[in-house]
């Protein structure tokens, strides 16, 4: 995540040309593609009186499903950061066959249609399904269940803490590691402090990306989840059952609340680089 | 956000693992289990899937025989065909308006300093980070009937939303920055150096940013364009909200996939959705590719 | 000259595509379970349509849950004519822009619902959990599957065909609100159509019995053979009135009106009637009826206008927000 750029002194405006064009193209793009419909829910939303909102974001339904959005994204996030660093220090200091194909696996996330995840993991995870007939015997229920909807999360999450971590490892000088050992740091000690430290910036920065996106994520967990209110429906659920009966204004509102959510957590990302960047130039 | 999607251009490549034993080598035991954690992890949540894809579409569990008729039938259907055209013309209109975009915002904030500059740079992540189901919403609230230009569209017969431009919209919206995002840090770190030289040696702008900036960012935007054309064919949540569902006309390879699920054909969906995960692989491949490429560009 | 060679292509571009636009297009936007129907009906009647008329006519289908259908007609989708679960959703697109007229009801026969269906169980072959009527349905360790009042027009109808049995045995609203508020409890799955309920009793086979529409139900034992389920009948169920309209406001601005009225009338014809009742829909003729009387059992049915006072006040009462469907839920 460091950026050597940043050091360098940037030309001024005057040497280099297409300030102007390039400035008018991206704010104009910018605002049609993006801010124009986006002030439309904030501008829907400021048009209702404060009591209507509150009962609209507040009710009991609509609190639950932030509970479960929040809940499941964040144990995803969780799931992911744990094995998101063994499999990036798996990438990154080990050699095996085959480690470029994983490598490259890492992404599909990125690049399988979340429909396609969906109904795969529920074909996976239902009680006939390869992985659910097993687990079904022990009580142990994933598709249709809160479980189902942690299982799409994670699925989706997978990339972000591995590709942040990456980077991140192979700067790692392998003289500091080298000094602890000559120090009489055993391995586990040097791991710890000596390794982690160095990765926390870079490993919050991939959690909070892998939450962020699970946070909003639609397209494949609505297969796998049984979508019961109260217990199994995320809020953009809750948002587009909202938009069938006709309640524009419920909608846009429950969209706000998730929109000032989502812009914190970008906020927060940015913060986190900010902080990663600084704390590794030390 | 996105500067992860992107993550390995900037940043050097992973070197082969190996070479020589270092003092501060894992024990074997360790390498071993983390090997098979990982292998496992992934495992379980990557490979099962992309291969429950291929085996629903092609394997007929109650024949126990491989099904290639169904499966060529399904993808011959007119309705999977329609499906198929409309989402190759979705991203044959997103991902170029998306290339321009990201290079002239690349360009803006790479190479000049002003005011407000982080805030645009979180602007263009923004779409990141906002729940497809949003997207579509929002398009919704502009272009329905009963919302902002509604009316105005109507009179004038233009259709936006459940026709194309709505679903181009909604795609435009939802991979809006991934080639920007691709290209920012990448012309960050390669600094401005040489179209500095090209200026002063009389170039012209056009003339420094095909014969310098381009060959410079050419595989990174290749690789933004990738990603970007990814999660332009494979979009749901923003599609189906702006979509219509009118068979033949306003159905996406995705939503075809939620039709022909919907309609007692789990075959016949799986067999689009194949589609859908081939075209996860071949990004893949082409993005080790273009890694590749990249890595060995740099070295010489 | 060069003028000239270049006006031919234009002006046979333009007629080309004159008499492209003169073909006419409807677009039919219904709910989840009448694909197959309106697969049928639309080849009928297009046929009828050229030999009467001579016009070639293209009909385009949209299927979803019938509120999310509503949804697009109010937002724009431009349907010359409706076929929807339930009135209310009809309703709402005349409250909601006013589309059509507020009595779009009275404009064809029989509450413009030219064919009928109830709500029968779908349960696995041997009906291993011995269910005879609703109260097997609230009895624990039977799972029920139905989709979400909410956004299905079909489980409204489930909803209330339960909430009616229950009055009808106990007396009182309350009982029947314990009754549904236990029926509800089996529930594992509310998909958000009808049709997604249906894939999940028999392709993922969660659930012991889905409650469905009698349509769906014969349609699934059609598709996957009468050795895997059967249909029970409960002892009184539901009429349930799935309704047609034209969508003035689409169909004038296209000038499609005559064409889409003629369309929804044809579904009251004997070929109609017939296509109807083959994709199991209670036809409204009485002669086809008799004809199929044995694909169709007789049952006891309460209608909509009769024990709940219309869709409006039913609609208001049970599902609307923070009506008796949330209550269940939230005490759940």
């Amino acid at each position: 995540m460091t950026n050597p750029a940043a050091t360098l002194p940037q030309p001024s405006r005057r040497v280099l040309p297409g300030f102007g064009l390039s400035l008018g193209f991206t704010l104009t793009y910018l605002g049609l593609i993006v801010l124009l419909p986006l002030s439309a829910a904030f501008l829907k939303t400021a048009g209702m009186s404060w009591h209507d909102f509150v009962a609209a974001v507040a009710s009991p339904r609509v609190m639950a499903s932030y509970r479960l959005s929040f809940l499941a994204s964040l144990a995803a996030g969780l799931v992911n950061s744990f094995f998101g660093l063994i499999v990036a220090w798996v990438l990154v200091r080990y050699s095996f066959p085959g480690r470029r194909i994983v490598d490259a696996l890492v992404d599909l996330p990125f690049a399988l249609p979340t429909a396609v995840a969906g109904i795969a993991l529920t074909t996976i995870y239902n009680k006939n399904g390869w992985v659910g007939q097993y687990l079904e015997p022990h009580g142990i229920k994933v598709a249709y269940t809160s479980i189902g909807v942690f299982v799409a999360l994670t699925f989706i999450g997978v990339p972000f803490v591995v590709r942040t971590l990456q980077p991140v490892l192979l700067e790692l000088e392998p003289e500091i590691e080298e000094a602890a050992a000559s120090l009489g740091a055993n391995r586990w000690k040097t791991l710890t402090r000596v390794i982690l430290p160095e990765l926390y910036p870079a490993l919050l920065t991939g959690f909070a990306l892998a939450f962020a996106r699970a946070l909003g994520e639609y397209g494949s967990v609505v297969f796998i989840s049984s979508n019961m209110p109260m217990h199994t429906e995320i809020t953009p659920l809750v948002i587009i059952t909202k938009l069938e009966q006709y309640d524009y204004q419920g909608a846009t509102a429950i969209a706000t609340v998730m929109l000032m959510a989502s812009f914190s957590m970008l906020l927060l990302i940015n913060l986190l680089q900010k902080w990663s960047r600084r704390y590794h130039r030390i | 956000m996105a500067a992860v999607i992107v993550s390995s251009l900037s940043a050097p490549m992973p070197p082969t693992a190996g070479g020589a034993p270092r003092a501060t080598h894992d024990p074997v035991w360790v390498r071993w289990t983390l090997t098979a954690v990982a292998l496992v992890f992934l495992g379980f949540f990557l490979v099962l899937p992309l291969a429950a894809v291929f085996t629903e579409a092609l394997w007929d569990s109650q024949k126990k025989a491989f099904r290639f008729g169904p499966y060529l039938a399904a993808l011959r259907d007119p309705d999977a065909l329609a499906a198929i055209k409309l989402t190759l013309i979705t991203a044959c209109i997103a991902v170029p308006a998306n290339v321009i975009f990201g290079v002239a915002a690349a360009w803006l904030i790479a190479r000049f300093q002003f005011r407000g500059k982080s805030l645009l740079s979180t602007l263009i992540d923004l779409p990141f980070a906002v729940s497809p189901v949003i997207s579509g919403l929002i398009y919704v609230l502009v272009f329905g009937l009963p919302g902002w230009f509604g009316g105005w569209l109507d009179a004038h017969d233009i259709k936006i939303i459940f026709a194309v431009p709505g679903i181009v919209l909604a795609t435009t919206f939802v991979t809006f920055p991934f080639v920007a995002r691709e290209l920012i840090p990448l012309m960050q770190a390669q600094g401005a150096d040489e179209e500095y030289a090209a200026i002063t040696l009389g170039a012209n702008g056009w003339q420094t940013f095909w014969r310098v900036t381009l060959p410079n960012i050419r595989w990174g935007l290749l690789y933004g364009v990738i990603l970007c054309n990814a999660r332009a064919m494979g979009e749901f949540g923003a599609v189906s909200v702006v979509s219509g569902h009118i068979r033949g006309e306003t159905n996406t390879m995705p939503l075809h996939v939620e039709i022909l699920f919907n309609e007692f054909n789990s075959g016949g969906a799986f067999a689009v959705a194949s589609l859908l995960a081939l075209l996860a692989i071949l990004t893949l491949i082409l993005k080790s590719i273009i890694e590749w490429r990249h890595t060995r560009s740099q070295r010489s | 000259m060069k003028l000239r060679h270049l006006l031919f292509p234009i002006i046979a571009l333009t007629l080309a595509t004159g008499a492209a636009a003169k073909s006419t297009e409807l677009l039919n936007v219904s709910y989840d379970p009448t694909r197959e129907l309106y697969v049928d009906f639309n080849k009928a009647f297009i046929a009828h349509w050229k030999a009467t008329t001579g016009e070639d006519l293209t009909i385009k289908q949209s299927h979803g849950g019938s509120g999310k259908q509503a949804r697009g007609v109010i937002d724009g989708l431009q349907a010359d004519v409706v076929t929807l679960a339930l009135a209310a959703d009809i309703d709402a697109i005349y409250e909601h822009g006013k589309q059509l007229p507020q009595d779009w009801q009275k404009r064809l026969p029989d509450n413009s619902t030219p064919y009928t269906s109830t709500i029968v169980f779908l349960v696995r072959k041997g009906n291993p959990k011995g269910i005879k009527d609703w109260d097997d349905l609230v009895k624990p360790g039977v799972s029920v599957i139905t989709p979400n009042p909410k956004t299905s027009g079909g489980a409204r109808w489930n909803y209330l065909a339960a909430w009616a049995y229950a009055k009808h045995k106990q007396g009182t609203d309350q009982a029947a609100q314990a009754f549904v508020t236990a029926l509800y409890k089996n529930v594992p799955v509310l998909d958000s159509g009808a049709r997604g309920s249906t894939t999940t009793f028999v392709q993922r086979e969660i659930g012991d019995v889905a409650i469905s529409w009698e349509n769906e139900a014969m349609l699934a034992l059609k598709e996957f053979g009468r050795e895997k389920f059967e249909i029970i009948m409960p002892s009184l169920s539901i009429l349930a009135e799935p309704p047609v309209a034209v969508i003035d406001r689409v169909a004038k601005k296209k000038g499609t009106t005559a064409v889409a009225t003629a369309y929804l009338e044809y579904l009251y014809s004997d070929e109609g009637q017939e296509i109807a009742a083959r994709n199991f829909y209670r036809p409204r003729k009485p002669e086809i009826a008799a004809k199929y009387a044995s694909t169709f059992p007789k049952l006891e049915l309460v209608t909509i206008d009769g024990e709940f006072g219309g869709w409006a006040k039913a609609q208001k009462t049970h599902f609307a927000d923070g009506g008796i469907f949330d209550e269940i839920y939230q005490n759940k």
